[in-house]
């Protein structure tokens, strides 16, 4: 055997960094997504250039009234961009700048409006199949899939046309809208909500199985408050990134309906029904689609880059793309 | 693996039954049933009554769809309301392609639909190979680039792609490649129909029309599955049996087109899978624009018109072809993939 | 070129390794030299993320350039240096030269090519066989390495493989082309210990057979007793120790190699006697350490070891070195 001559341990007075000292005081998973959002400079873009749309937006109703995006003079239509329009005027002579401003305020409240819609949705059947699984979960899952086998524009487009006239206008804050809003705001959530509903069904799927459900069942917790007060908050991470990409999918989605004139009537504008019948003037007046296209496009990219970022800090491991 | 395959199959049947049994409920919902399920316009109440008897609106909902689905020609019809059913019905369901007829032009759904879908297929197929070619050299290849310059400037452009509403993308390519490049005197690029009606039908003038459609359908889909693919073909090099490729001193094409490729294949076979739903309403807005006479803008026509006979019919063929098609996709999938293959 | 009185087979000087992260740089491989003769077999012992797999890489440049650097060294192949090699050079190296077997069977073969492809392209690309041929050398090879059925089992797939059995497949692919020196980078530290006992006898057999050299990746001592002619430890990326096998077990000289083998559960320990574990963790390799790196762990460190790295130094004349200022019969500087 080996003599074990212990020498003295002595003080050194050169400092060696052991991988004790190299830690920092350990960070909230808040601050650790915050971190790892902010490395992701894409996102950072987006949010900012997210922040000067939605600006736009609702600053813009500062300078322009709307009563001034709705005046309409035809002996001033179809005038190429001045400064006095900066956008130009379109058919029937109103300013497609001021209509960019207050198309912007509805476009944007569809999508944030449809995707709480869609959220709501999704969440109820996500968890609900997720949770209980067996046969509410089988009859959910097919209804969910049988859903998603038909095409969301078709949909759109049917039932924008069979309850488009059923609401009336509306009247809130002193604002009119058109009642066609709240309807294109039900469909797109009711075409929408089958994607977070399957994701939530995973996360439920896989979180039952972990012991602090077993600890509240083992103590009386009832289902719902089981769903929605422990496992629920466990699976925020994938809904908000979900939610934050579907706002990009709404505004597309209202696009396409109010561009084929199924969506929202005139006269309130969303950056879709500006572009309705732009190729009729697709040589002479070119200023009536590009901009609220240029528009449409930097909101859903800046969304998009901002729900890259969120999905990397968030739950990175849900990566497919 | 022959199990697999009837058994997907046999998964898509209560799938396509509740997607009709939705339809049904959609289509019954929207207001006048005459109308809906094919009647004329009658004046005359009787008239009205009687037609619907004919049509089976008398009837408890649960056997109206029965009808709807399998017809009623085994069974009798009371028409002149007496209460004895004395004319053998005529409808033959949509399980056997009676769709009933349109409203608008009294043909039977199915021919109408049919006289229009070629001029889809032409689209989207063309449109599909594009997409897949496209990806798959765009993919690789800045997968292969990792971090070089091409590579963020791909995946910004990728971005930029889908984030684009297809209509505007639309609106663009005419504006750059048939009015400026006609201003400058460039050949340019037709906007409207298939042909020109001048010079007839020819292959020469729909190759040339199409040439616009194509490019708008595909640039929304060739950009994000490029980055579907780069992000497959990443997580492929990144395998351990790579590193083992190349330590037996295999040349990098080797490595990459045959050990790397044929993993990072299988889940590209989805693609096509998935891209159909997205490629089959992106022919709707399309068509629309460029006046292409195919089955999504008959879509439009006949919706706005209220022909609902048409409208029913192109959605359940949709979902039965996008139904199909995934079915389809998983086989090849599973043929594929030796691990499923042979087990 | 200078012409070394004695050539070895493989003698590496100086290796050094590093990996550019985010968190900053890694310093793999610190500056390892050792040697392998024809048909001798060396061992490299020690824990994860000591370096013995990265340098192993590094030789073979298979390490991935952008986030790796090798930074310095040479790696001489029976006197050519294989780290200035074009990638092309080093095609012809890996697989004829030099071959590699890695540590996960279950990942290390690609799940959609068949065996006999895996092992047939080696021929086809460095043999230049044809294909008929080629697949009777993969029949010949499939059975020295104990797979029954090989002609039906060529066109089987690896998952149609259990865990021993992928190895050996992966051993007959490596031998394919009849290597000179075989790298095994811990391939039995994924198997159950019977499997184990199978692989490390038939590469014994194998190499006795074929007069091939081997390097054995290990963390198991009791692996290396069974197959190996030398001995190194290695240690964040330093060699601590080298020697003959007998002379390791004998008479280790290292601290760390002592603790180690007093880590290791006897059957013959007093019972009531706690396991011997060592104390602390291994640096990170985030830096490069302030004197050795063992300080921190060692039993018998001094001031000095806190300044300076120690070199590797021969202990006696029985071609044992070790890097340590203290000697640990005695307490004191060597």
């Amino acid at each position: 055997m080996i003599d074990e001559q212990k020498s003295k341990p002595e003080k050194s007075r050169i400092a060696i960094l052991t991988p004790d000292d190299l830690e920092t005081p350990p960070l909230s998973l808040t601050q650790l997504a915050w971190r790892r959002f902010q490395r992701h400079k894409p996102a950072m873009i987006g949010l900012v250039v997210l922040a000067l749309l939605v600006m736009y937006a609702l600053g813009g109703s500062i300078f322009y009234s709307e009563k001034f995006a709705n005046f309409n003079d035809t002996s001033r239509r179809l005038l190429a961009p001045t400064s006095e329009h900066p956008f130009g005027t379109d058919s029937i002579g109103r300013d497609v700048l001021a209509r960019t401003i207050y198309g912007g305020q509805i476009s944007l409240l569809i999508g944030l409006t449809a995707v709480i819609v869609e959220t709501v949705l999704g969440i109820l059947v996500g968890a609900l199949a997720g949770y209980y699984g067996g046969f509410v979960d089988s009859i959910l899952m097919r209804i969910t899939e049988a859903m998603l086998n038909i095409p969301e524009i078709f949909l759109l487009i049917v039932m924008a046309k069979y309850f488009g006239g059923k609401i009336p206008e509306l009247d809130i804050f002193g604002r009119t809208f058109s009642g066609s809003v709240v309807v294109i705001v039900l469909i797109i959530g009711l075409t929408s909500w089958m994607y977070l509903a399957r994701i939530v069904r995973a996360q439920f799927l896989s979180l039952k199985e972990n012991e602090f459900v077993l600890a509240a069942r083992a103590t009386g917790t009832p289902n719902i408050e089981i769903i929605f007060r422990h496992i629920l908050p466990n699976s925020v991470a994938p809904i908000v990134v979900s939610a934050t990409l579907g706002v990009a999918n709404a505004i597309l989605s209202e696009a396409y309906i109010s561009f084929l004139g199924l969506g929202v009537q005139p006269p309130t504008a969303t950056w879709g029904n500006m572009l309705d019948g732009a190729n009729n003037y697709l040589e002479s007046a070119p200023w009536l689609w590009f901009f609220p296209g240029l528009l449409i496009l930097l909101t859903v990219l800046s969304i998009n880059f901002l729900g890259d970022g969120l999905r990397d800090a968030l739950d990175p491991r849900s990566r497919t793309v | 693996m022959t199990s697999y395959i009837i058994r997907r199959f046999l998964q898509g049947i209560p799938l396509l039954l509740i997607i009709s049994i939705i339809l049904f409920a959609l289509m019954m919902s929207t207001g006048d049933p005459v109308a809906t399920m094919g009647g004329r316009r009658v004046t005359r109440a009787s008239d009205y009554e009687r037609l619907k008897r004919q049509l089976g609106l008398d009837k408890p909902i649960y056997t109206q769809y029965f009808y709807w689905l399998v017809g009623n020609t085994w069974t009798k019809v009371d028409l002149d309301g007496d209460g004895i059913a004395e004319t053998p019905g005529t409808r033959l369901g949509i399980l056997r392609g009676d769709f009933g007829n349109s409203l608008v032009n009294r043909k039977p759904v199915m021919q109408v639909i049919g006289e229009r879908i070629p001029n889809t297929l032409i689209l989207m197929l063309s449109g599909e190979l594009i997409v897949i070619i496209g990806a798959l050299v765009v993919g690789v290849y800045s997968a292969l680039r990792q971090y070089s310059l091409l590579d963020h400037a791909v995946t910004t452009l990728s971005f930029i792609g889908y984030s684009m509403p297809i209509f505007f993308i639309a609106l663009l390519l005419m504006f750059i490649f048939a009015v400026l490049f006609k201003r400058w005197g460039l050949p340019y690029l037709p906007t409207v129909g298939m042909f020109d009606p001048q010079v007839g039908k020819s292959i020469g003038q729909v190759l040339y029309h199409m040439v616009l459609p194509v490019i708008s359908m595909s640039v929304v889909s060739l950009a994000s599955y490029s980055r579907y693919i780069r992000s497959t073909m990443l997580d492929v090099l990144n395998q351990d049996y790579i590193r083992t490729a190349r330590s037996k001193g295999l040349s990098n094409r080797t490595v990459i087109f045959v050990h790397a490729l044929k993993n990072a294949s299988l889940p590209i076979a989805t693609i096509v899978g998935l891209d159909l739903p997205f490629l089959l309403g992106g022919a709707v807005v399309t068509e629309r624009i460029f006046a292409w006479p195919g089955m999504g803008r008959l879509f439009l026509d006949h919706v706005s018109r209220a022909d609902t006979p048409v409208v029913m019919g192109i959605l359940m063929l949709v979902a039965v072809a996008v139904v199909v098609f995934q079915i389809i996709t998983d086989v090849i999938y599973a043929w594929l993939d030796p691990r499923i293959r042979y087990d | 070129m200078e012409t070394a009185s004695m050539e070895y087979l493989l003698e590496v000087k100086n290796l050094r390794t590093l990996f550019h992260t985010p968190e900053g740089t890694v310093f793999a491989v610190n500056g390892i030299s050792f040697h392998v003769d024809e048909g001798e077999t060396l061992a490299i012992v020690g824990e994860s993320g000591c370096g013995k797999s990265v340098s192993m890489l590094s030789i073979l440049q298979l390490i991935p350039v952008p986030p790796g650097e090798i930074a310095g060294g040479s790696a001489l192949y029976r006197g050519r240096d294989l780290l200035k090699n074009s990638e092309r050079e080093m095609e012809e190296i890996r697989g004829q030269e030099i071959a590699m077997i890695f540590q996960d069977p279950m990942t290390s073969l690609n799940p959609v090519l068949t065996i006999g492809r895996q092992i047939t392209e080696t021929l086809l690309t460095h043999k230049k066989m044809d294909q008929r041929a080629a697949q009777k050398r993969a029949v010949e090879l499939l059975d020295m390495v104990g797979i029954s059925d090989p002609a039906q089992r060529l066109s089987d797939y690896p998952h149609q493989f259990s865990g021993g059995m992928r190895q050996r497949v992966m051993i007959a692919m490596a031998l394919a082309c009849g290597p000179s020196l075989l790298i095994a980078d811990e391939p039995t530290t994924a198997l159950d210990v019977t499997i184990q006992a199978q692989i490390v006898e038939l590469v014994t057999r194998i190499r006795n057979q074929v007069h091939m050299a081997v390097i054995w990746i290990t963390h198991d001592l009791g692996v290396v007793a069974g197959i190996a002619d030398r001995v190194l430890v290695m240690y964040a990326g330093y060699i601590v120790e080298t020697a003959k096998v007998t002379d390791l077990y004998e008479n280790p000289c290292h601290p760390y190699t002592i603790a180690l083998l007093q880590a290791l559960p006897r059957v013959d320990r007093r019972r009531d006697r706690r396991l011997k574990s060592i104390p602390g963790a291994p640096p990170s390799l985030l830096m490069e350490p302030l004197g050795c790196p063992f300080a921190n762990r060692c039993e018998h460190v001094i001031e000095h070891c806190r300044e300076s790295n120690p070199p590797l130094l021969p202990v006696d004349k029985k071609n044992h070195s070790i890097a340590c200022w203290v000697n640990v019969r005695t307490g004191k500087p060597r």
